[in-house]
């Protein structure tokens, strides 16, 4: 199948367009839009999937993908709970241990991936029922729920003047250092090298596997970071924290513009298309639209993101084809 | 890749960024919406915005307290009815619902708590906001609520579940178990420790409680537990599900397997659901109060708290509909009533 040489940037504009124009529209006709405190709950909702997106988006650049990150961050909120009831009272070390889990488990997925060479939808897949399983023998069905208040309000308190919590400026941080991994580095092109033709890149003096390895560890923590924030902010640790987040995630990925089969996309159109869902979501419900509608919602913007690309692509082509002589195959 | 869409690129996640916070960079100048009091003449005001946020909707119980008793209540007194919540009994998908009705500028927001604790911050966000918070069936921790609508009392309930499961199982006694909702749910906790303190009773002497599992209040899960449970202790001779969905998949599952008659099963559950299975002799009887009720109640606790009629202190008293007059307890509790029990003789008076 030959490769559709799309413009990417013309597809973050449509989305950044697209929150825009959700946000206009919605503070038209939906009370309540307009309002600060509605961002300050967009925003923590979104935290956790924007976090996660940032290494998924490299992930899936390569080619491979990642569907255990929901289930790392439920895990790290198990630990870190079973290690709370338990007696660790430092809120530093609860983090580094948290982080260093996340890393652990990353790296099970690496190792698997790139060490056994087996498929990452597999493993995966896998390592989602694996994690999902620990955080139950580890907590049960219980929930630990007993943490400093200064923990569970200081993690979402608001930046001093405005409405939107601090943590915003974390997952900020990340996203710069990540986008100038992608966009300014080496290794940022080698991994859209990597995403369209493994073995050229290979040949190109790319070392594939170890790159790939240490995404996945990175993925690990930021998953595990992510459930940290997950376990103050609702000041409960479960089993079954943040169970399904994986789709979510995947969704903002795919509608932000980067391609399923790798070798195109930014950080950019994913970040819109993290903050698009979110306030999409908000919105609706503030507007009384029940939880079934909104999935179908969703769901056909997350099908638009994916048909919707490859149909402009083919119409620029056959555009061109129309004027030009004889195509030459591929070149733009 | 051209030098230039990289900068591009990373001005257009600088901009980004920068519009994000700047479209909410507006200082916290919302007011929160203030409820002037009703004041002494004990009406209550109309148009009150009451929401029913149930453990999960989907689940008959609710559906029964929700729209059969609440929505009738907030009728009677001219207020706005709506019921909201998730499709799975997890506290975090509750709490973005707490939000949005709140940020809705709900009067009243009367929900059932699938946690303790997890709930406690969006609820004190929403209160700080102007609504008043009522919570039915299962209750938070008393500093995020200002009422508590109690159906029964932990002890009522477990006394005449204790004594249904002992007059089922007959004066010989044997092993018993307890198939419950989530492990987190307050008031299936507190039950659970009431009937314990129950079975030290001498009287109960011969009763012995082996096990406890968790349905989460999911049909499927249930049944499957109620199937361990069979398959753990052979020697099981009865089950008490104070669950609704618990007790109906238990009773599912025991009136299709040969244990049907020979492991007893009581519990909570509605009459409706229960019917087939108390004529066919798989339950012989449970116990339950009218879900209805408890719905209406709330929904006239939550309005009078709203129009200023009681603040929630011990000794505020209120008019409730065709219940009557309630007075506030301790801990801002105010309790139904007593634990009705069904049997063959009168489950078919009753359809909920």
């Amino acid at each position: 199948m030959p490769r559709l040489r799309f413009n990417w940037r013309t597809w973050d504009a449509v989305v950044i367009l697209a929150v825009v124009l959700v946000s206009v529209v919605g503070a038209a006709f939906i009370d309540g839009v307009a309002s600060p405190r509605f961002w300050r709950f967009v925003v923590l909702e979104i935290i956790p999937i924007a976090l996660i997106a940032l290494p998924m988006t490299l992930i899936v650049i390569t080619g491979e993908i990642d569907l255990s990150v929901a289930s790392m961050l439920g895990l790290t909120c198990t630990v870190m709970g079973q290690l709370w009831h338990s007696g660790v009272t430092s809120l530093p070390a609860l983090i580094a241990i948290s982080l260093v889990l996340g890393a652990v488990l990353g790296a099970l997925n690496g190792t698997f991936i790139t060490v056994f060479g087996l498929p990452s939808l597999a493993v995966t897949i896998g390592t989602l029922a694996l994690y999902r399983g620990l955080g139950y023998v580890v907590l049960g069905d219980r929930a630990i729920a007993d943490y400093p208040t200064a923990w569970t309000s200081g993690i979402i308190k608001a930046i001093p003047g405005l409405t939107i919590p601090w943590f915003v400026l974390v997952v900020a941080a990340l996203a710069i250092v990540f986008g100038v991994v992608l966009y300014a580095t080496p290794i940022g092109r080698g991994l859209y090298a990597m995403g369209n033709n493994a073995d050229a890149a290979t040949f190109a003096g790319i070392n594939v596997r170890r790159t790939k390895f240490w995404l996945y560890v990175v993925c690990g923590m930021v998953s595990a970071l992510a459930g940290v924030f997950w376990t103050l902010r609702f000041a409960s640790a479960r089993a079954d924290n943040g169970a399904g987040l994986e789709l979510s995630v995947v969704a903002a990925v795919l509608l932000g513009g980067v391609s399923i089969f790798g070798g195109r996309g930014g950080l950019v159109g994913v970040l819109a298309a993290v903050l698009l869902l979110g306030v999409l979501r908000n919105a609706l419900q503030l507007a009384y639209v029940p939880a079934n509608t909104l999935t179908i919602v969703t769901g056909t913007l997350l099908i638009a993101s994916v048909v919707g690309p490859n149909v402009v692509a083919a119409t620029r082509r056959r555009l061109r084809q129309r004027r030009t002589a004889p195509p030459v195959a591929g070149v733009q | 890749m051209r030098a230039g869409s990289t900068r591009v690129r990373l001005a257009s996640l600088v901009a980004m960024a920068a519009l994000a916070l700047t479209t909410a960079a507006c200082a916290d100048n919302s007011s929160p919406s203030t409820n002037t009091p009703g004041g002494s003449t004990g009406q209550i005001k109309a148009g009150l915005k009451i929401a029913f946020l149930p453990k999960q909707v989907n689940n008959p119980y609710f559906d029964t307290s929700d729209n059969k008793g609440g929505k009738v209540a907030v009728g009677e007194f001219g207020g706005t009815y709506s019921e909201t919540g998730p499709s799975e009994a997890s506290p975090s998908a509750q709490v973005s619902y707490i939000n949005t009705l709140s940020q809705q500028k709900t009067d009243v927001i009367v929900v059932s708590a699938n946690d303790k604790d997890a709930i406690c911050g969006a609820l004190n966000e929403a209160r700080q906001a102007g609504a008043k918070v009522v919570t039915y069936d299962s209750d938070t921790q008393p500093t995020c609520r200002d009422l508590f609508i109690n159906q029964a009392t932990a002890e009522g309930i477990a006394a005449s579940q204790i004594k249904l499961i002992s007059d089922a199982v007959g004066p010989d006694g044997g092993e018993i178990a307890i198939l419950s909702a989530t492990a987190n749910a307050t008031n299936q906790n507190a039950w659970i420790a009431m009937m314990k303190t129950e079975l030290a009773k001498p009287e109960y002497s011969k009763l012995k409680l082996v096990d406890t599992v968790y349905g989460d209040d999911d049909d499927q899960k249930s049944f499957t537990e109620a199937q361990g449970l069979l398959a753990k202790h052979p020697n099981l001779k009865g089950i008490i599900s104070p669950t609704t969905v618990g007790v109906a998949a238990a009773a599912r599952y025991l009136s299709g397997s040969t244990y049907k008659g020979k492991v007893q099963l009581t519990g909570l559950g509605t009459p409706n659901q229960m019917r087939a299975y108390v004529k066919d002799g798989t339950v012989k009887a449970f116990a339950l109060w009218n879900p209805a009720d408890l719905g209406y109640l709330a929904a006239y606790a939550g309005a009078a708290l709203a129009s200023g009629i009681i603040t929630g202190k011990e000794g505020d008293k209120f008019k409730a509909g065709k219940l009557g007059e309630f007075t506030v307890g301790k801990d801002a509790t105010v309790l139904l009533g007593n634990p009705f029990t069904f049997n063959s003789g009168n489950i078919d008076q009753f359809s909920f």
